[in-house]
């Protein structure tokens, strides 16, 4: 009555139901973790403010940053990339988002830490805006799952104001 | 007897009912295509991803599913992009954005998260940022493992042919 070709159809499809409801209900699931997490940033120094040759101000500093993301994780979690952005607004540009450093956290067990960096990226306006300019660092997170919807956050840390001069002649 | 008599006219019938069956399926595939295509906004709502360059949060053969809407483009997003003169799109997060004060433009900059450089390099000629325009769609999921088949069909395509081939088998000899 059913053929070997027609059971293993019927078997390859309702595997592929079964395992498509399981990560929409694992992805689901995600949506109810509330997290509740804490960090802190201090800039520590800044190494280098100079008016680059192209004549775009370019900035480097020391971060230190504590935070605690244990509270992202969920059973459905692959990784959580978490970077640090400064974000700051010119006369040319209503926003300006720039990424100092990042990380990715894969375990649940080290997503809480300390550390003290020089900035991954460099700070680089378009223009030369940056000399005494309150700028926001903003922490940002990712929720990469296992299967299904990313989950984007952030938290505004603190602000601090660059120099009102360069401190390395360019 | 009647069977062997009339040969030519008793199998087209049942031929042509078979390739209506083709002809919906396929129909009904593409409706679901397009009809994807119009509730994400994007070109191509779901891609596989091809390279290394943002492991390990996404691994070759990885599928990715892209929504487009008109909110401003933000670093930390995962964009797939086209450049100028190139086919295949890549998939990179925003490291750094300038939106315009005046005309809301934006300017980009994006970095796959395994790399060790942005990618400044992959844009064409001189150009330094991306903007709206080249932004095909945002990651908002994931599903992993299961593009590789379509890396597989793509790089040995005698396994795409071999596929077909079984199907239109199947589709053509089946009673139903």
């Amino acid at each position: 009555m059913h053929s070997a070709v027609q059971r293993a159809n019927t078997a390859a499809t309702i595997a592929a139901i079964l395992l498509a409801t399981i990560c929409a209900a694992a992805s689901f699931l995600d949506a109810f973790n509330s997290p509740s997490l804490q960090a802190h940033v201090q800039v520590v120094k800044i190494n280098r403010f100079r008016r680059q040759l192209d004549g775009n101000d370019e900035v480097k500093m020391t971060l230190k940053m504590s935070m605690d993301l244990t509270s992202l994780f969920t059973w459905n979690t692959k990784q959580v990339f978490v970077f640090l952005a400064a974000e700051y607004e010119t006369d040319t540009n209503s926003l300006n988002q720039v990424s100092l450093w990042d990380h990715i956290v894969q375990e649940k067990e080290r997503a809480s830490f300390q550390v003290k960096v020089p900035t991954k990226y460099p700070l680089i306006d378009q223009g030369t805006n940056l000399r005494g300019k309150k700028v926001g660092l903003v922490l940002h997170w990712h929720i990469m799952p296992i299967s299904g919807r990313m989950i984007q956050g952030k938290m505004p840390l603190s602000n601090f104001s660059l120099p009102d001069s360069y401190t390395t002649r360019s | 007897m009647d069977r062997i008599k009339f040969l030519g006219d008793v199998k087209i019938r049942p031929t042509l009912i078979q390739l209506l069956n083709l002809g919906m399926i396929i129909c009904s595939a593409l409706m679901i295509w397009k009809g994807l295509m119009c509730i994400t906004g994007c070109e191509s709502p779901v891609v596989v991803v091809l390279t290394g360059s943002m492991e390990p949060g996404f691994k070759r053969g990885d599928i990715l599913f892209l929504h487009m809407n008109k909110e401003p483009i933000r670093a930390g997003e995962i964009v797939v992009y086209n450049v100028d003169g190139r086919d295949i799109p890549i998939v990179h997060r925003v490291i750094k954005a300038h939106e315009r004060r005046d005309t809301g433009e934006i300017d980009i900059l994006t970095k796959g998260d395994n790399n060790q450089v942005d990618d400044i390099t992959l844009y064409s000629g001189g150009q330094l940022w991306l903007n709206r325009h080249h932004i095909i769609g945002r990651a908002i999921g994931y599903l992993p493992y299961v593009g590789y088949l379509t890396i597989i069909m793509t790089e040995m395509p005698i396994v795409k042919y071999l596929l077909i081939g079984v199907l239109a088998l199947l589709v053509i000899t089946s009673e139903e």
